[in-house]
């Protein structure tokens, strides 16, 4: 509170709004880089492939330069989002839940990471019952397995699970399905 | 005349028992997603876009103008009884409606919300109707050049003009441009930012980025802020049946809030937000009983800005089916299921496929009455649904995030893009970066890319040609405005202000 008492004090450079205006200045960089690998046949020398990207880039130079001069002028964020403190932990276990579905989805299917990844975001928005919210994710994700990806017709990968399920059903409906 | 008929027979495609089914569906799921925090009408279409490999286009677009009308009442539910706006259309309706249902008028809040919405959702409906066919006609003389320009001005409005800051909100666009040229350039067969992969080749689904901002990044978000505040749900006070008083204050302010909304979703900015908060403005102006604003709530306060919403989004449908032109980020998901059947949505749209668009504009009235009979008598049907915890609704919208996406392709790399996108939803969200831009700027880029070079190849290469034609002239020129104009009257505000003395109390 020491330095914010006096109303003429200059105001400080924001960090994090700092390094998103750099960031996008690298991201524009990349645009540039990709754009010059963008082989340009003479047919199309007048309104080529490579037009847009040199107008984006452009654009997004120009737009992080404001940016990081947003941020050495104090930056945008409003105060509110300022002084609520970042829960890391809970942000920690839900992108831990992410991650390991990722890793998890191909060894063990859709179900089983989806399991593991519902108690775990659970756990980071503070539930306290694993169990319970294993259970739930184990129902919500054959809910979204039968019902979702049989009825959009799109093919999710099989795992455990789902074979053992599949075979289950499979078993009395055999002559039924098709 | 010619509307009428074209209406009868679109009635006729509606009331078939498929696509009563689907408008059914897609209204009860679109209260749903509406009602949930968290989820959008944007993201949930979505992921349902691989529907549009297995059914009809008329089902589809029902079913999808289902969820875009019933998110609208469901939103405004969770503001009037959890004071959370569901989304930025309806954080007026958070102002006066929570402050109605703590005082213990919630019913009346609700029940003036849901006519309101259905009176305006039904004459915005009628103006789309009457209004698209003529809009058709002009836009029959626009060349190449026009689009293009026409196009800059939909991306200046929707990223600079609405939302808190122009520099981010054209940040937020050109990200989408560069997402959006991201695989193979259609014209020349030339890969464009692909980083020498060939997973990149196909360029990203928009479901990809749509579930990566919306649900992954909110996610996140929310994960980041959970000791902000608990919500807490107002308990459903009082009658569902307005008074004659609530009648004689409600009725006004719908058709004032109809009035403001469908002019400014037809026109090529879109965007709810102006006209809600126009509409309470002028509510506020007009209303008898100022010293309900902002203590116990005014009814007025609600009706207004929920008939301008409802009434702008139908209007946002007039660009999206007469120019092909998305102004907001579910008509930009909805143009991309037009371009997954091969349709290319532009002004022929109405003649080449009557029976969609007709039938369309039909569903949308049936889904406005069998909205208000969800959202009235079966309210309470609702009210639970906002009692689930929100540990179990979040791993859940990842749950149903995976699916959407991972399904498509079966590729851990689709799955990698999405986390990372969410981390960007999440830094865009922290940091007030305005995400519906992104979609808007990845689908309405390529198309305004390739107007651009249309317009080029016909003049040779001469980039006159856009101030060359007038309206093209002109509407750059609006888009000019609207990208400066409010810095300049800023600057004006700011001198006068600083000029002489200010006097408290006169604006």
């Amino acid at each position: 509170m020491g330095t914010s008492d006096h109303q003429a004090s200059p105001p400080r450079l924001a960090l994090p709004e700092l390094l998103i205006g750099v960031g996008l200045l690298a991201c524009a960089g990349a645009v540039a880089w990709q754009t010059l690998a963008i082989p340009v046949s003479p047919l199309y020398s007048k309104v080529g492939p490579t037009v847009f990207p040199y107008i984006t880039m452009a654009g997004m130079i120009l737009l992080s330069l404001l940016l990081i001069l947003a941020a050495i002028r104090g930056g945008w964020q409003p105060e509110e989002e300022k002084e609520t403190p970042t829960d890391w932990k809970a942000m920690g276990l839900v992108a831990a839940g992410l991650v390991a579905n990722l890793v998890l989805i191909q060894p063990l299917g859709f179900t089983a990471a989806s399991v593991i990844m519902f108690v775990l975001v659970c756990f980071g928005f503070g539930s306290r019952h694993p169990l319970r919210d294993a259970l739930l994710g184990l129902v919500l994700a054959l809910v979204a397995y039968f019902g979702f990806a049989e009825a959009l017709g799109v093919n999710i990968g099989a795992g455990l699970i789902e074979n053992q399920l599949n075979a289950l059903i499979g078993a009395p409906l055999g002559g039924k399905g098709g | 005349m010619d509307t009428l008929s074209h209406l009868a027979h679109g009635f006729a495609v509606a009331f078939t028992h498929t696509n009563l089914l689907w408008c059914l569906v897609g209204t009860t799921l679109g209260t749903a997603i509406g009602v949930l925090p968290g989820l959008g009408p944007a993201l949930t279409i979505a992921l349902l876009l691989p529907i549009t490999y297995q059914v009809a286009p008329e089902a589809s677009f029902i079913l999808f103008a289902g969820i875009y009308y019933g998110a609208m009442y469901g939103g405004s539910t969770t503001s009037i009884l959890l004071n959370t706006p569901g989304e930025s259309a309806t954080i007026v309706t958070a102002l006066e409606g929570n402050r109605m249902a703590r005082s213990g008028r919630g019913g009346a809040a609700l029940a003036t919300s849901a006519i309101g919405s259905f009176v305006a959702g039904t004459l915005g409906t009628l103006g789309v109707a009457f209004l698209a066919p003529t809009v058709v006609k002009y836009a029959l003389k626009f060349g190449p050049a026009e689009y293009f320009s026409l196009m800059v001005l939909a991306f200046i409005t929707v990223s600079a003009v609405l939302g808190s800051s122009s520099v981010r909100g054209l940040t937020s666009l050109f990200v989408g441009f560069v997402v959006g040229m991201i695989g193979v350039d259609l014209q020349t067969g030339q890969p464009r930012f692909t980083f020498g992969t060939a997973e990149l080749l196909d360029g990203v689904d928009v479901i990809i980025v749509a579930v990566g901002l919306f649900a992954v990044g909110e996610t996140l978000y929310m994960a980041s802020r959970r000791y902000a505040g608990k919500d807490e749900i107002v308990p459903l006070k009082g009658s569902l049946y307005m008074t004659a008083a609530e009648w004689a204050r409600s009725w006004k302010p719908w058709l004032r809030g109809a009035a403001i909304g469908f002019p400014i979703g037809a026109m090529p900015a879109g965007g709810a937000e102006i006209p809600t908060f126009l509409s309470y403005a002028i509510e506020k102006k007009l209303s008898r009983h100022k010293e309900e604003f902002g203590t116990v709530g005014a009814i007025e306060g609600v009706a207004g800005p929920e008939a301008a919403n409802n009434a702008s989004a139908a209007g946002v449908l007039v660009p999206m089916l007469t120019l092909g032109l998305p102004t907001s980020a579910t008509a930009a998901i909805m143009l991309s299921a037009f371009q997954s059947y091969g349709i290319n949505p532009g002004p022929l749209l109405l003649t080449t496929q009557a029976n969609l668009v007709w039938g369309l504009i039909a569903s949308l009235f049936i889904a406005n009455v069998i909205l208000v009979v969800l959202n009235l008598p079966l309210i309470g049907l609702w009210v639970r649904l906002l009692k689930i915890p929100a540990p179990q609704l979040y791993a859940g919208i990842l749950v149903f995030a995976t699916v959407g996406t991972y399904g498509i392709s079966q590729s851990p790399i689709d799955l990698a893009i999405l986390y990372l996108l969410g981390a960007a939803g999440f830094l865009m969200r922290r940091f007030d970066f305005p995400t519906a831009p992104v979609i808007i700027g990845m689908i309405l880029g390529p198309l305004a890319e390739t107007q651009f070079r249309r317009a080029m190849t016909i003049e040779n290469g001469d980039w006159t040609v856009f101030f060359r034609h007038p309206l093209s002239l002109t509407l750059l020129t609006l888009a000019f405005i609207g990208l400066v104009g409010p810095h300049i009257w800023a600057w004006i505000e700011h001198r006068r202000r600083r000029g002489p003395e200010h006097v408290p109390g006169d604006a």
